[in-house]
């Protein structure tokens, strides 16, 4: 793996079971009485928040910390970003500080890709949720949270060759739906999209993925392994995307009938935060079938993999 | 490039249950009888197939052995200090007996003891995951040039080598054949 | 420099080499054997009329630091052209007589080429209320082009009357299509793309409603109306039908929607940031046909010149823009002659015959002819170059640096002035 995790594209499909491999040992230190590791002792990882994102900040800040870095939190709030610094101005300070590893969450989609190509920072660079483009870490956290839950302690060199996961709502905007698109289709996956058409893009070819309008219809006739639901954001509401939460709720949330639908094998994920009643019930969430909880634990040591494998490994050759 | 074969599997096999004689004999020095005081942690790769063909003899020899209480696996791969200059190691399970190792005597088992780095790091692991009565170390072959204050308690053979040599030792678990040999 | 010399063994357009001696500011004969105190050795340059831009930004007043009216003459010169139409969104915004007389005599006293400036449609380019167009034609500027460009006119009745009242005054509206509600935060073409990179869509059919819309209202008004930067292969096919019908529409496109797409889009690389938006390989070659077959009239460069600040940065907080002027020949050779798909002829035609025509500009785009202005463009076609960042402009923001591209402009001549000779542009303009 190189320096940089811009994109879930960026990872081949041996570097991501090896990304999973090694959080599955960063999941046993999660275990321990001693939650901590030297590895990254005198490295300093920034995470740099242009957005707010308490839970993603803090599940960074607990996987630098883990593995013994120094952790710098750099949000926007409050910060001279607000004063009109350019993203520029803020890289060229960070990097005369010294960071070794930058994460970074920002509004604007590409701002990782800038950072990375525009010579402005030597250290790495995780991509943290850029925008309606892409959040890598948390396609593989979904990844290794399936994985799991399907192989149990045997996980270790596993992909997901076959599985068939449903994701559901906001495509046309969600960051996560594209990492996960791509990382599952890297793992051997296949992927559904289902959501209102006004929430898909109008032109998806490059999408590999099929296309469902009818949540019911995708539960009867495919039959996923695992159905996510995505978060709808405040914003859609008023933009005439759909007529009315009451609606959407409806047709494309997740709720108890639906969960008996499911297959007794299948489960229920969600990136979080949930908005309970929108787009998943609370006996959804709260059921044994849902994983929100594990995706949330299983963070943290994704986290810690994606940090150690930036940072270790021989620098001469990626440059 | 030309390589000469140092230990033959037979050697080997001598070497090993030698090591475990004297684990035993040291431990009952210490502890009266029984090996429930007693925990072996292989460090990966070799060093867990060795811990394991060791814990066995131990086992054979001492029949109330319980080998889940003795033989484990210690992976060292987030604690050396050589994370920059080395490729990016794959890290792999660390098993530690369930009753864990405080006041035990962990044996440490690594192939080759070369410059002492592994063991130092192995050391570091063992701190965060108790604190063991004594910590000893068993390697197959010692290759000198230490760059730390270590040593080893138990050897299989000492072995001169020069700096620029690679020793390569292959078990049949992992390799084609039992042997260990110099490459230079 | 001696205001009589000959162009020695110049091939004129696809026509013969010859020679043509210049004497002043005009053109007095045009055969072989020419003489004079200067000779100045053409062999293997093609001779164009000198290039006219119809869609140029040179950002003076306001906007200083990214071009001036001296820098982006200079940099037409280098690109063969001799006449630009600057576009309206300055500060102050170019809605009066007074500011547009003021770029005019700014063009002049730099002496580089002629500046036609273009006025406002609307007070401040919002939108609402009509610019005196009156009093802008009737300025020593004589303003014949009007634009909003950067905004669209969208209110459909601002739009007519704006068709209607220039007729007074034989002037044209070029349009900005843009829907704005279809566009709101868009950044960059709606297509598979977009869909992959999470940015804003911009749908083809923003622009394309807006023209159709104009050209059904300059059929009902019976007035000419102009379509800047045409970008896609719908709105080709409506001016294709407009132009069938009899509507007085013309329309151009920029060089780089016949050579760039959205597939550049993938780097976040802010340079391939315009509007209107890179599109796909498919409206390219649209745009390619229309512009061989007539239907589109001209290409202008839309040269929009900005600080790096504004590039080097996230994509969505960039400025929309690019350079165009130092490599719109070179483009437009590549599309009409090195893919054999065209002449010379056309390429004269859409480089300077045609926008002089649209913009009224009588001493621009004349026939290479004896009697007519001494505004020659000189190409050697046969070489090729890898542009490079630095230019005449003051700006960096070229989304074409590191390509190879076809032909140079060795020699531009502005009214019988070298403004660029041996491809170095000149110490000073014409006085």
């Amino acid at each position: 793996m190189n320096k940089y995790l811009l994109s879930a594209a960026d990872l081949t499909r041996d570097q991501a079971i090896e990304i999973l491999d090694i959080a599955e040992g960063m999941a046993d230190v999660n275990d321990r009485e001693i939650k901590k590791l030297p590895t990254l002792r005198g490295k300093t990882v920034v995470n740099l928040f242009f957005e707010d994102s308490t839970r993603t900040r803090i599940s960074f800040e607990l996987a630098a910390k883990r593995l013994s870095a120094d952790v710098i939190n750099f949000s926007a709030k409050g910060s001279s970003v607000s004063k009109g610094e350019s993203l520029k101005d803020t890289a060229q300070t960070l990097e005369a500080m010294g960071a070794d590893a930058v994460v970074i969450r920002h509004s604007a989609s590409g701002a990782a890709n800038v950072l990375a190509h525009s010579g402005w920072i030597n250290g790495a660079i995780v991509n943290a949720g850029d925008g309606t483009h892409e959040h890598p870490t948390q396609a593989l956290l979904d990844a290794f949270t399936m994985r799991k839950r399907i192989h149990g302690d045997n996980s270790k060199g596993k992909a997901l060759d076959g599985l068939k996961v449903a994701i559901v709502g906001d495509i046309l905007h969600s960051r996560v739906a594209r990492s996960n698109l791509l990382l599952l289709n890297t793992l051997g996956a296949e992927v559904h999209f289902v959501a209102p058409p006004t929430l898909l893009p109008s032109d998806a070819s490059n999408f590999k993925a099929k296309l469902h309008y009818s949540l019911d219809e995708t539960l009867l006739t495919e039959k996923p392994d695992v159905v996510m639901m995505l978060r709808v954001q405040a914003e859609r509401m008023n933009a005439s995307y759909f007529p009315s939460e009451r609606e959407y709720a409806r047709i494309w949330g997740f709720n108890a009938d639906r969960l008996k639908a499911l297959k007794p094998s299948a489960f229920l994920m969600h990136p979080g935060p949930m908005n309970r009643g929108l787009e998943i019930d609370a006996v959804s969430a709260d059921s044994p079938q849902s994983t929100v909880l594990e995706q949330v634990a299983n963070g943290v040591s994704v986290r810690m993999a994606v940090l150690y494998s930036l940072l270790s490994g021989e620098r001469a050759t990626d440059v | 490039m030309s390589s000469r074969t140092v230990l033959s599997s037979d050697d080997i096999d001598r070497a090993v249950t030698r090591i475990a004689h004297e684990i035993l004999e040291a431990n009952t020095a210490l502890q009266k009888s029984g090996t429930h005081n007693l925990v072996i942690l292989g460090i990966p790769t070799r060093g867990v197939l060795l811990a394991e063909r060791i814990a066995k003899v131990i086992a054979r020899n001492e029949p109330d052995t319980d080998l889940s209480q003795l033989l484990g696996r210690l992976d060292i791969t987030m604690y050396r200090d050589d994370l920059a200059s080395k490729p990016t190691r794959a890290v792999t399970e660390t098993q530690i007996p369930s009753q864990g190792i405080d006041d035990k005597v962990v044996v440490l088992v690594d192939d080759v003891l070369f410059s002492g780095r592994t063991i130092r790091a192995a050391l570091d692991a063992l701190n965060d995951f108790g604190r063991p009565r004594a910590v000893k170390l068993a390697v197959l072959v010692d290759r000198g040039h230490r760059e730390l204050p270590i040593r080893a308690d138990f050897v299989g053979k000492n072995l001169p080598t020069s700096r620029e040599e690679r020793i390569r030792v292959q078990l049949t678990e992992s390799d084609s054949e039992n042997s260990v040999v110099i490459e230079s | 420099m001696s205001n009589s010399y000959v162009l020695k063994n110049v091939t004129i357009g696809d026509g013969a080499t010859t020679d043509i001696q210049v004497d002043g500011d005009k053109i007095v004969a045009i055969a072989a054997g020419l003489i004079a105190a200067e000779v100045i050795d053409c062999t293997g340059l093609v001779a164009l009329p000198g290039c006219v831009d119809l869609h140029t930004h040179l950002r003076e007043p306001g906007f200083e630091q990214s071009e001036t009216v001296l820098t982006g003459t200079q940099s037409a010169a280098m690109g063969g052209f001799t006449a630009v139409h600057a576009m309206a969104n300055t500060s102050p915004v170019a809605d009066t007589a007074g500011v547009v007389e003021q770029v005019a005599a700014l063009g002049r006293e730099a002496g580089y080429a002629d500046v036609y400036p273009i006025g406002a449609v609307t007070v401040g380019l919002a939108g609402k209320q009509m610019a005196e167009l009156g009093a802008m034609a009737n300025s020593k500027a004589k303003v014949r082009v009007f634009s909003d460009d950067g905004k669209c006119v969208h209110d459909p009745v601002l739009m007519r009357r704006a068709l209607e009242y220039v007729k007074a005054f034989d002037g044209v509206v070029a349009q900005h299509a843009q829907e704005p509600r279809l566009t709101e935060g868009a950044q960059m073409n709606e297509g598979a793309v977009s869909a992959e990179l999470g940015l804003t869509g911009w749908p083809a059919v923003a622009e394309e409603s807006i023209i159709a819309r104009d050209v059904l209202l300059a059929e009902h008004v019976g007035s000419r109306v102009h379509i800047c930067h045409l970008s896609t292969a719908g709105s080709v096919e409506i001016v294709r039908w407009a132009k069938a019908r009899g509507i007085h529409v013309t329309a151009e496109v920029t060089p780089h929607h016949l050579l760039l797409t959205d597939e550049l889009v993938r780097s976040y690389d802010a340079v391939y940031k315009v509007n209107p938006p890179l599109r796909t390989q498919a409206d390219v070659l649209a745009l390619r046909e229309a512009l061989i077959d007539g239907t589109i009239d001209i290409i202008a460069t839309d040269h929009a010149p900005h600080p790096i600040e504004s590039k080097d940065c996230e994509w969505s907080a960039a400025a929309f823009g690019m350079l165009g002027l130092e490599t719109a020949a070179s483009i437009a050779q590549q599309v009409l002659i090195d893919s054999g798909k065209s002449s010379w002829g056309r390429l004269a035609e859409v480089l300077s015959i045609n926008p002089a025509a649209i913009g009224r500009d009588t001493e621009q785009g004349q026939a290479i002819a004896v009697g007519s202005f001494a505004n020659l463009a000189l190409i050697d076609p046969k070489v090729t170059r890898k542009v490079v960042a630095d230019s005449a402009s003051k700006s960096k923001n070229s989304p074409y640096v590191g390509l190879e591209l076809p032909g140079r402009v060795v020699h531009t001549i502005y009214r019988g002035h070298f403004t660029v000779r041996d491809a170095k542009l000149a110490e000073s303009g014409r006085k």
